[in-house]
């Protein structure tokens, strides 16, 4: 499993709670730093994508396991 | 690059529309966005201090209702006394059930996100809504006001 600096557990929140949460979550970290995301909305797998080419930031990693979905999300800049 | 801009024209008082504007302003703010809702008429229900926003079934076809009513159950059935308040209810337990945000709360994030709220002047004369009902971080404009925003938006919604 790749590093990580940071944990969101945005497991049970729906559409558009993961992103705004990520979004804070993204504002306490440094320019390189990788902030790991767990959630339950399937809808956030795209959101995501949308996320980081919006935003600058790189989308490293996209997996479902079991139900639910982990993103690590690289913040740029 | 300068930020997108998106402006937003809330005009509706009830819990299901409530949503959109919220859910568009904070997340385009999260995406760097710089955004305003102006809100008018039936919108201002939206930026009360006190929310009080309800859902109602009648002249709403479209809206689904617990254990298939809207297959057996006659239109005039949703102009039934308390109605509205139990489809409210049932709305707002879903919403809890289902993890999605309270109004409150995604008006608080846009708050935070520093999304700029502008409640119609016309309006509150008009329907003599006070003020201090309002929270007290709106601004109050018009038309014009809207249009100094919105007029270089990169994406306008009247919802």
């Amino acid at each position: 499993m790749a590093d990580f600096d940071q944990e969101l557990d945005a497991r049970g929140l729906n559409c558009p709670l993961p992103i705004l949460r990520a979004k804070k979550a993204l504002n306490d970290l440094g320019d390189g730093q990788v902030l790991r995301i767990m959630a339950t909305d399937p809808g956030s797998v795209k959101d995501f994508e949308a996320f980081a080419q919006q935003t600058g930031n790189t989308l490293l990693e996209s997996n479902e396991d079991n139900g639910e979905f982990h993103f690590l999300l690289r913040k740029n800049g | 690059m300068a930020d997108k801009k998106l402006a937003i024209i809330a005009t509706k008082g009830t819990l299901d529309w409530a949503y959109p504007p919220f859910i568009l302003a904070s997340t385009a703010s999260a995406l760097g966005y710089q955004t305003c809702i102006f809100f008018t008429f039936y919108g201002l229900q939206l930026v009360k201090k006190k929310l009080d926003l309800k859902v109602s079934p009648l002249g709403n076809p479209g809206m689904p209702m617990p254990m298939g009513m809207n297959k057996w159950f006659p239109v005039l059935g949703t102009t039934i006394p308390g109605m509205e308040g139990m489809m409210t209810t049932m709305m707002k337990q879903k919403i809890k059930a289902k993890g999605v945000a309270t109004i409150d709360e995604l008006r608080d994030l846009c708050v935070e996100a520093e999304v700029r709220l502008v409640g119609c002047q016309m309006t509150i004369d008009l329907f003599d809504i006070k003020r201090d009902e309002l929270l007290d971080n709106i601004e109050l404009g018009g038309a014009a006001t809207f249009f100094e925003f919105a007029g270089d938006a990169d994406v306008t919604l009247f919802i």
